[in-house]
């Protein structure tokens, strides 16, 4: 079974993030790290290879974005993965979640794989969709935010949290799932590792190379547009009470809840 | 005009609450933009009877169109509401947030090559056209995004849709017929709902007392089902709390988590990071306990407390137990 990992590179959590207002683009310069919510699918892959239950033949780390991104890919290979593939091309910068998803659909479809895996979110923005997004275009079964995964005969049980509480869901392979942050506790990379990430096999790939259509990617392909980045409504700041005498203090918290009708 | 498809989940025979704040904000939009809205339920139980879609008129749906497949998968949801979309020429579709919206809406964007925005907290009708207001970068921005073709897909914050009775109308129920694709049967639900001590509904609260790290330890919990119980609310957990394995992870309230928007928010040992706050900053009034005057949840919490919880709490609950008892 192959299996490929959806990694992004990300700006550092330690940097502030912030939008480019000339481009409404996110401002990309700074530390950039891999998105923290990647490793827990390549953890993910890790298990499930050091499970024993299939065989596993490959963890491949596939990622979109810029020339600088073969970092994150690095990092991924430090984990665990076997090899990498970096789709990067200039047409597909500023694509939308419709473009990227698209593009990223494309370029797996090059490695045909068993299984896809990705986090359930980037720490820069598109929350929760991509993972659903390629599975439609590859025409796989899919999941987003599983917290469990066994693996069963050309099937993966899966569980999750949703509306009404737990579901346990059973996916027939090849699927695309996106796993939540529950799932594991991520591996430390060994310095070896590290050390022997760079000289892991890494493909570059252009959207040409993977047939990806011009028109459906980048700026011109996108299907949302940016009008205006606002402040966030500011909030008026509250009552604060220092507790000093807790009786009194006490009192005034069930008269403000009162006052608001909280305690009838 | 066919304007705005929404999906409505259920469960046992109800609406999920979010989905019906979907129907009522895609009403309410409809409306503004001179058209029709109408609602989608899938399932393939007895309880989607006619009486039951028909009802979603009283939040606005002009129609309700209902196929038979699986329920609380996202993929045969996909293709029916593709298809309806594709046939109906609906402009929009809008969803109320919660995990399922975020997938049916994520497939459709790859089914249509439709524009898509998330966590989106606010809609509004300009020229004829939708545009959505979605808070970005931990809530430091909101951006306006425009669709540049149609359809466009719309997925809400959790509870960012206010849900609206308009009156008695009875929408029309249509049923349609539809073809899964091959993907979308290849996923099958083994068990559906609560489990794991799950009997924790802090969506539907609307009082919540939310414990934090700053409790010092599992037994501290005690202290704020005390409190609950006096308010006839119910117990929420932060992260940082769930992942020690203080309270269940079905109470946690935040990023990875669950949204809420209760009446009251009281949230005790709570420092305010901003993974919680996007799940619980919808409150209509905060309420916050802790020790540390700079802990950030008193930038946002409408009523602040710098104290020792453990002082407070006990006393806090007689007092309400006094008052609503008296």
């Amino acid at each position: 079974m192959k299996i490929c990992v959806l990694v992004k590179e990300v700006p550092d959590a330690a940097v502030e993030k912030r939008l480019d207002q000339g481009t409404k683009r996110l401002d990309r310069t700074g530390e950039k790290n891999l998105n923290p919510f990647d490793t827990h699918a390549i953890e993910a892959a890790m298990q499930i290879r050091e499970g024993g239950a299939v065989d596993i033949d490959e963890i491949v780390a596939v990622t979109m974005g810029p020339e600088s991104a073969f970092r994150a890919l690095h990092k991924a290979v430090s984990l665990g993965a076997d090899r990498s593939v970096h789709l990067t091309d200039e047409t597909l910068a500023g694509s939308d979640v419709c473009a990227t998803g698209y593009a990223l659909a494309r370029v797996l479809e090059s490695e045909s794989p068993d299984l896809v895996l990705l986090g359930q979110q980037s720490d820069d923005g598109e929350c929760y969709t991509i993972g659903a997004v390629v599975a439609d275009h590859l025409k796989m079964p899919s999941l987003t935010q599983v917290i469990k995964i066994d693996v069963e005969e050309g099937a993966l049980k899966c569980e999750r949290q949703a509306e009404y509480g737990y579901d346990t869901v059973q996916v027939q392979l090849p699927a695309v799932i996106s796993v939540g942050d529950a799932i594991n506790e991520p591996r430390y990379p060994s310095l070896k590792a590290i050390m022997g990430a760079k000289k892991k096999q890494l493909d570059t790939k252009s959207a040409s190379d993977v047939d990806i259509e011009a028109g459906r990617v980048g700026e011109d392909g996108s299907r949302t547009a940016v009008l205006a980045v606002n402040p966030p409504p500011q909030k008026e700041a509250g009552e604060i009470i220092e507790d000093e005498d807790t009786g009194e203090t006490v009192d005034k918290i069930v008269s403000w809840l009162d006052e608001r009708k909280l305690l009838a | 005009m066919s304007a705005i498809l929404t999906y409505a989940l259920h469960y046992q025979g109800e609406f999920n609450k979010n989905s019906l704040g979907a129907v009522s904000e895609g009403a309410k939009l409809a409306k503004e933009l001179g058209g029709e809205a109408a609602a989608v339920v899938v399932g393939d139980g007895e309880d989607l009877t006619d009486e039951l879609c028909a009802s979603l008129g009283k939040y606005g749906a002009g129609k309700v169109y209902r196929a038979k497949a699986p329920e609380g998968l996202a993929q045969p949801v996909v293709d029916v509401m593709a298809k309806v979309i594709q046939d109906e020429g609906y402009k929009y579709a809008l969803f109320g947030g919660g995990l399922l919206g975020f997938e049916i809406g994520a497939g459709l964007t790859a089914r249509l090559n439709a524009g898509v925005t998330m966590e989106v907290t606010e809609v509004a009708a300009q020229d004829g056209k939708l545009v959505a207001k979605r808070p970005i970068l931990q809530d430091s921005a909101v951006v306006d995004v425009d669709y540049v073709s149609e359809p466009g897909i719309i997925i809400g914050r959790l509870n960012a849709f206010d849900l609206a009775e308009a009156g008695d109308d009875q929408a029309e129920v249509v049923d349609v017929e539809v073809q899964l694709e091959e993907h979308s049967t290849k996923a099958s639900m083994v068990q559906r709902g609560e489990q794991r001590g799950a009997d924790v509904n802090i969506e539907d609260a609307d009082l919540l007392v939310a414990g934090g790290r700053g409790l010092g330890k599992a037994e501290g919990f005690e202290l704020c089902e005390q409190l609950a119980e006096a308010l006839g609310g119910a117990v929420a957990a932060t992260r940082a709390v769930v992942d020690a394995g203080w309270y269940p992870y079905a109470a946690q309230i935040g990023q990875t988590g669950k949204t809420v928007a209760p009446k009251l928010y009281l949230a005790a040992g709570i420092s305010g990071a901003i993974q919680h706050k996007v799940g619980m900053q919808a409150s209509e009034n905060i309420v916050a306990i802790n020790k540390d005057p700079n802990a950030p949840i008193f930038e946002f919490s409408d009523l602040g407390v710098v104290g020792d919880l453990n002082k407070i709490l006990p006393k806090l609950t007689e007092a309400v137990k006094a008052k609503r008892g008296g």
